[in-house]
């Protein structure tokens, strides 16, 4: 069995290259909501995407298991299953474990889906002397090393739906129109070979992240090598994984607010650094001075969800599209504005962000850290 | 003793376009042109000729001609000319063979056997013309994460940076010190990397006072003869660079003829007038890491942690293993210098076997470092063959922060790389201390030269990159992506870190 990365990737190109649909829906007071709009926007950009992958990462779906991390895992036969729940349960306590509902659908060559709940085994963590993420981080890289075996998802209450396939026919085959969440990031592609594989489509998640892209990173194989320094392993060889790596890197592990991992990915230009007050140039310039290898360079834009939080950026300059609008309680994030305005015909207010301008829908609980930023190029859409 | 050795080259004058305005006799700092009166003709000795061309340019009516001397030794693919005429000088003198400038034999160049790539369909190319395309570079050590803290809302840093070297392009003028170069050779490198925001790294001679007012803009040296070191010097520059070797001459010290020392060289080196100034091959403090740790604090502590400390090497089988260590001894920027680069003197044997290409030694440092997590800690400057812009985009691609130039630096000022620096007779006024020949080179001329020349390369760098579909340069740091080789065997591949063209 090849390894992962052989099989999204099966030429050994630098990365995988894809124009994309994105689109991103969130409720801000938390209320789940079904998968007939979300659904109905992605597939409305139909002429962007060309049938060779779509895909879901819905927030707020397992309420009852939400202390557990979700673990969906593909598999492309029953051997591989029993292999890796073997080593589930080795390195975790898995209190269920169940097929993954589909139907038939207008997709290309279903693998086996399954999901588990699972929590840490405790022991072992004691021993490792590091954080729950961490260890689940470990273990999913080390199960995506398994044979016919990738994990889609690793967050607590949300979940990974994605294949080979249209969205809506994906939306089609996983029974999406049972699921309810508070937020929907979804993604159609039009990749520029044929993988063939489900775990390439997108959204790409590890742990509460999730990140869907529509671009292709020129500086991939720098900050590739960033990432690498600090403990991820590319093993697909796509740049969407970096992306989802660099967030993880900066917002969980160094501890830096979103507005400002912006900031470092979709870097301000050196002259409105240095136009800059006093205050704000230092910081700046030292975020750009240390993670200057993090800089995403070439066209994207992404959606970038976790709980609580739906991010959009884009590339500085701006060389793919993203427009926003808010609706009462509603955020939208999309590849097109007609997307959004098919469910939402009149929001209370639709613009196109700048290059490098974050938009950051954010769930109204007390429970989701707030910090205000004072930064005349930070808005907030809620 | 008759020497046996034949003319390398022949100077033809055509009579007919000749004035006889003799400006080539007074050009030529070899005494190769006289003029005979009888004649009333120029007449060329031609086995004074180094073939620097400085007669052919100032020749008002362009009669002059220096070629290759026809007349030659039998072919022989093993004992070429160049091996006959070096085996003949040393059985006339018994002494160890001299030379200028770095190894000029084929074949050591990998920067040929890379190229770059483009934007195709999937990812626009930018127009540097339309578009803003970023060169600034910082070098300096960076830590490994960012902490920031926040004061009602506020955001500040709370970490504190080391500190950083800030240039405006990838580029500085490599060491040269006072004395290998002339006086108008070293204040035209200092105005010119103060006038395009580089640095200038003044080498291991000292620093002449009048050039203290560019001291924001230069690198000061402290090498194993410790010319011209002491407190006020180590603060006057931005950085101190300690120079354990030299790519063109790795394990073996430096030596300045006292011919060449002069009242001005003396004083900035602080030896006495006329005396040789021999630089010992190794630092006799340091003979080992731990000692090398020690200097580079010792610098630290006389310059307060204000200034970066840079420590140079030459490129060697293990250099690898050698960059960890002096990451880890707490040098801030590292600069390789590989086996093309040049020199004023060194012995030929040397110079032309004793270490390894900048490309591979780039390459495995880089990849040394990155493996051991290491690599954002320091900057990394490649130096010695840097010819062009592409090589400067390769370099960095290959994981350099930054490059230094010296061969092209004294090219753009007017170096044909005649070779013969170590004479001290330089006809371009460049690596001469004779204040009559010294005074052939303007500073300002030359300074404007050297601005034309890196301001020419960034806007070639900005093309390139804006091709690559990049508009900072920090995003091409390391990103072998970008690169492909051709000619290479898979183990060059391997070491470089690159595809094969077409993969």
């Amino acid at each position: 069995m090849k390894a992962t990365g052989e099989v999204n990737n099966p030429y050994g190109d630098d990365k995988v290259i894809d124009s994309c649909s994105l689109f991103g829906m969130m409720n801000t007071k938390g209320e789940r909501f079904s998968s007939s709009n979300p659904v109905r926007a992605i597939a409305n950009m139909h002429e962007r995407v060309n049938g060779l992958g779509g895909g879901f990462a819905v927030y707020g779906i397992y309420p009852e298991h939400e202390d557990l991390y979700a673990l969906h895992i593909m598999y492309l036969d029953k051997g591989a299953r029993k292999d890796t729940e073997k080593y589930l349960d080795r390195s975790f306590i898995v209190l269920l474990g169940e097929e993954i509902p589909t139907r038939e659908a207008e997709v290309w060559n279903p693998p086996l889906f399954w999901r588990y709940f699972v929590e840490p085994k405790g022991s072992q963590m004691q021993d490792r002397q590091e954080s729950a993420d961490d260890y689940i981080v470990d273990k999913v890289m080390k199960a995506n090393g398994k044979p016919k075996t990738f994990v889609l998802s690793s967050g607590k209450d949300m979940g990974v739906f994605k294949g080979i396939g249209f969205p809506e026919d994906i939306a089609e085959h996983f029974c999406l129109e049972e699921y309810e969440g508070y937020m929907w990031i979804c993604h159609g592609r039009f990749p520029t070979n044929t993988p063939g594989w489900w775990g390439g489509a997108q959204p790409f998640n590890i742990l509460d992240w999730s990140v869907a892209h529509n671009g292709e990173l020129s500086s991939y194989g720098a900050n590739r090598r960033y990432v690498e320094t600090h403990g991820y392993s590319c093993a697909m060889q796509t740049d969407t994984e970096v992306l989802a790596y660099a967030f993880d890197l900066l917002v969980r592990k160094h501890g830096i607010p979103i507005q400002f991992a912006a900031k470092v990915l979709a870097a301000p230009f050196w002259d409105e650094i240095d136009s800059m007050s006093q205050s704000e140039r230092s910081v700046l310039t030292a975020l750009r001075q240390v993670y200057g290898s993090l800089l995403m360079n070439g066209p994207f834009s992404i959606i970038v969800a976790h709980q609580g939080e739906m991010i959009g950026l884009t590339d500085r300059i701006k060389l793919r599209p993203m427009t926003a609008a808010i609706k009462k309680d509603f955020v939208y994030l999309s590849s097109e504005e007609a997307a959004i305005r098919l469910v939402s015909p009149r929001p209370d207010r639709v613009w196109n962000p700048a290059g490098g301008e974050i938009v950051v829908g954010r769930l109204e609980s007390p429970e989701i850290l707030q910090v205000a930023l004072a930064h005349h190029t930070l808005r907030d859409a809620r | 003793m008759k020497s046996y050795i034949i003319p390398e080259y022949t100077v033809d004058i055509d009579r007919d376009r000749c004035i006889r305005c003799k400006a080539c006799i007074e050009q030529c700092t070899y005494g190769v042109h006289h003029y005979n009166a009888e004649k009333e003709a120029i007449i060329s000795r031609n086995e004074e000729c180094v073939n620097c061309q400085r007669c052919v340019v100032f020749c008002p009516t362009k009669a002059i001609t220096v070629r290759k001397n026809q007349n030659s030794y039998r072919k022989n693919y093993h004992w070429t000319q160049d091996m006959i005429v070096f085996a003949k000088r040393q059985a006339e003198t018994g002494a160890v063979a001299l030379v200028g400038m770095g190894c000029d034999r084929p074949g050591f160049t990998y920067w040929d056997n890379l190229l770059l790539n483009a934007s195709q369909v999937t990812n626009p190319s930018i127009d540097p013309l339309r578009e803003p395309i970023e060169l600034r570079t910082y070098l300096g050590r960076k830590p490994s994460k960012l902490d920031l803290a926040f004061n009602g809302g506020e955001a500040a840093l709370a970490t504190e940076l080391a500190p950083q070297l800030c240039v405006e392009t990838p580029i500085l003028f490599a060491a040269m010190s006072y004395g290998a170069i002339s006086w108008n050779a070293h204040h035209a490198l200092a105005k010119a990397a103060s006038e395009l925001g580089i640095y200038f790294n003044i080498g291991e001679g000292g620093l002449d006072r009048r050039l203290y007012r560019y001291g924001e803009r230069l690198i000061v040296q402290v090498a194993s003869g410790r010319f011209g070191v002491h407190k006020e010097y180590l603060n006057v520059g931005a950085a101190i660079e300690i120079k354990i070797g030299q790519g063109a001459k790795p394990g073996i010290g430096g030596h300045l003829p006292g011919d060449k020392v002069n009242e001005d060289i003396a004083r900035t080196r602080m030896i006495p007038l006329g005396t040789d100034a021999l630089s010992p091959a190794p630092h006799h403090d340091i003979y080992s890491i731990e000692d090398l740790k020690q200097l580079i604090y010792a610098l630290k502590e006389a310059t307060d942690y204000r200034k970066p400390v840079a420590v140079k090497i030459a490129a060697v089988h293990n250099s690898a293993p050698i960059a960890s260590g002096i990451v880890r001894a707490g040098a801030d920027i590292l600069a390789i210098d590989g086996f093309r680069g040049a020199t004023g003197a060194a012995p030929k044997i040397i110079r032309d076997n004793v270490g390894i290409p900048i490309e591979l030694a780039l390459a495995s440092v880089d990849q040394r470092l990155h493996e051991e997590n290491i690599r954002d800690e320091v900057s990394l400057i490649a130096s010695g063959g840097i010819r062009n812009s592409a090589d400067v985009v390769k370099a960095i691609a290959l994981g350099a922060d930054a490059v230094y130039i010296g061969t092209a630096a004294l090219v753009a000022m007017g170096c044909t790389l005649c070779q013969r620096c170590y004479s001290g007779k330089c006809p371009w006024g460049i690596t001469t201390t004779d204040p009559e020949i010294s005074r052939r080179l303007n500073p300002e001329v030359a300074s404007r030269r050297l601005v034309n020349l890196v301001r020419a390369w960034s806007i070639e760098i900005k093309e390139m990159l804006g091709g690559m579909g990049m508009n900072a340069v920090e995003s091409l740091r390391g990103n072998r992506e970008q690169l492909r080789g051709v000619r290479l065997t898979d183990t060059e591949l391997g070491i470089l870190g690159v595809k094969m063209a077409g993969k």
